[in-house]
């Protein structure tokens, strides 16, 4: 049976990870590369690289590093942050990405998603969107979820998926930070209305958070998150022993 | 020395550092001299197959390819590498493969229950059908990464290890000198490089 997958999400800039990292045992606790080998010898069953860099040198830095990690760690690695265009596609998966997730880059320019499908296949194409309920609709957000695009987020979602996004990412900036839970009835709408996986981010703060996003919403194929896993407030490999406890099939 | 099979498909980096990582000797090439050098073979691929074995028929490897699996040299097909090995696929019409194996590559679509997503990413447990040098260094239930949206059917005789989503897929097919895994094992974590291990061991056991 597939197993719903654990995803930890890493924010780099400067060639570090941001974000305070609060783990025993591991010396340099921004390396990204220390982080990664960590994180996939502890249960995490793929890997996000958030690049929030802006300036060319520092996308450099960046790609050298996904390069380090992925010649080092054998898990799915996904790289999102600043993909605009096909050549932002190209750098990031000859540097070592294995799927590559776009956002804002495709609200501006829809077709990217089904360009870089076309040339690299659907697979490798990741549609996440920041979605937040504005008067009672899903809508969908721009620019690390400051801009309102208008867009209704389930119709953006499918025309995503039609375009040949193989994958979703639903990022609920109402549960985001909240450490409250994943946003159940957003995530239900989108598995709804799309066959490809949906991955659930935002809301994460503790085991049952998970175990509630898969038992209350069966057609999620992952979890992700970021400053639980950072923070050492929940181990992977903890949080996937209560999932099985559970009877939730997960890969241990 | 290993051959990973260059044919303008796909990004080899991650395969050939897993290779690195259990130790052998490993050579990305799209040259025949150096394939028919090679100790084995691996044939690696993602995307649409026609596209793929279209750049293959035309590189003229596919024939480089076919003299040495007949002579005896080990060959391991990854992902639509894989399905390259069989006679036939379905993938947005009828193409053919290599021929290597018996049996055909058709779509989920229709064949899997309704509510399970396509494609089957993720990781999923392998069963084991028939004993196979592969899983010398794993055990059944251990689990590994696929993305597929096509599988191999009507293989059965070849088929050596299956995942459950919905139906029996199939995972790992043998026969002779020639293997293949739908999954990519150069992203299954220690299960895949143990994978990649035992295959690289092949030939030292006859």
């Amino acid at each position: 049976m597939i197993t719903k997958r654990i995803i930890p999400c890493l924010d780099v800039r400067n060639g570090r990870v941001v974000k305070g990292v609060n783990f025993e045992g591991l010396s340099d606790v921004s390396s990204p590369v220390s982080l990664a080998e960590y994180y996939s010898n502890n249960g995490a069953d793929e890997l996000v690289f958030y690049d929030i860099t802006a300036s060319f040198e520092e996308r450099k830095l960046f790609t050298d590093i996904l390069t380090e990690v992925a010649s080092k760690i054998f898990i799915p690695l996904t790289v999102g942050g600043g993909i605009n265009t096909l050549e932002d596609f190209e750098r990031v998966l000859g540097s070592g990405a294995d799927k590559v997730s776009v956002n804002s880059g495709a609200i501006r320019n829809p077709d990217l998603i089904e360009q870089a499908a076309k040339r690299y296949g659907d697979q490798c194409v990741v549609l996440s969107a920041d979605i937040k309920r504005v008067d009672g609709v899903f809508r969908v957000f721009a620019k690390g979820g400051r801009e309102n695009t208008g867009m209704e987020a389930i119709e953006w979602i499918k025309r995503g998926v039609s375009m040949g996004a193989g994958e979703i990412v639903v990022n609920s900036i109402d549960t985001d930070g909240v450490k409250k839970g994943f946003d159940i009835e957003m995530l239900k709408a989108v598995c709804e209305a799309v066959k490809v996986p949906v991955i659930a981010s935002g809301g994460a703060g503790c085991i049952d958070d998970f175990t509630k996003l898969f038992n209350e919403v069966p057609e999620i194929s992952a979890g992700l998150a970021a400053s639980i896993f950072h923070f050492g407030e929940v181990a992977i490999n903890d949080l996937k022993s209560e999932l099985k406890n559970k009877g939730i099939t997960v890969r241990l | 020395m290993i051959a990973i099979i260059d044919y303008g498909v796909g990004n080899l980096f991650s395969l050939s550092c897993s290779l690195k990582a259990v130790g052998v000797d490993v050579v990305v090439t799209g040259e025949a001299d150096v394939i028919r050098k090679a100790d084995k073979l691996i044939l690696p691929g993602v995307g649409a197959f026609e596209d793929a074995a279209k750049k293959l028929f035309s590189s003229g490897l596919d024939k480089v390819v076919l003299e040495e699996v007949k002579k005896g040299k080990p060959l391991m097909g990854i992902c639509l590498g894989m399905q390259m090995l069989f006679e036939k696929s379905y993938e947005y019409g009828e193409h053919k493969g290599l021929g290597l194996i018996k049996g055909d590559i058709v779509s989920m679509e229709g064949r899997i229950p309704k509510e399970l997503n396509i494609p089957h990413i993720g990781w999923n447990a392998l069963s084991f059908k028939k004993d196979s040098v592969l899983f010398k260094y794993i055990n059944e239930g251990e689990c590994v990464y696929f993305v597929h949206s096509y599988y191999a059917c009507d293989c059965d005789s070849s088929v050596t290890a299956t995942a459950e989503y919905g139906i029996d897929i199939t995972a790992c097919v043998e026969s002779g000198n020639i293997f293949g895994c739908q999954f990519h094992p150069e992203k299954s974590g220690e299960t895949g490089l143990k994978i990649l291990k035992a295959f690289c061991e092949t030939g030292e056991q006859k």
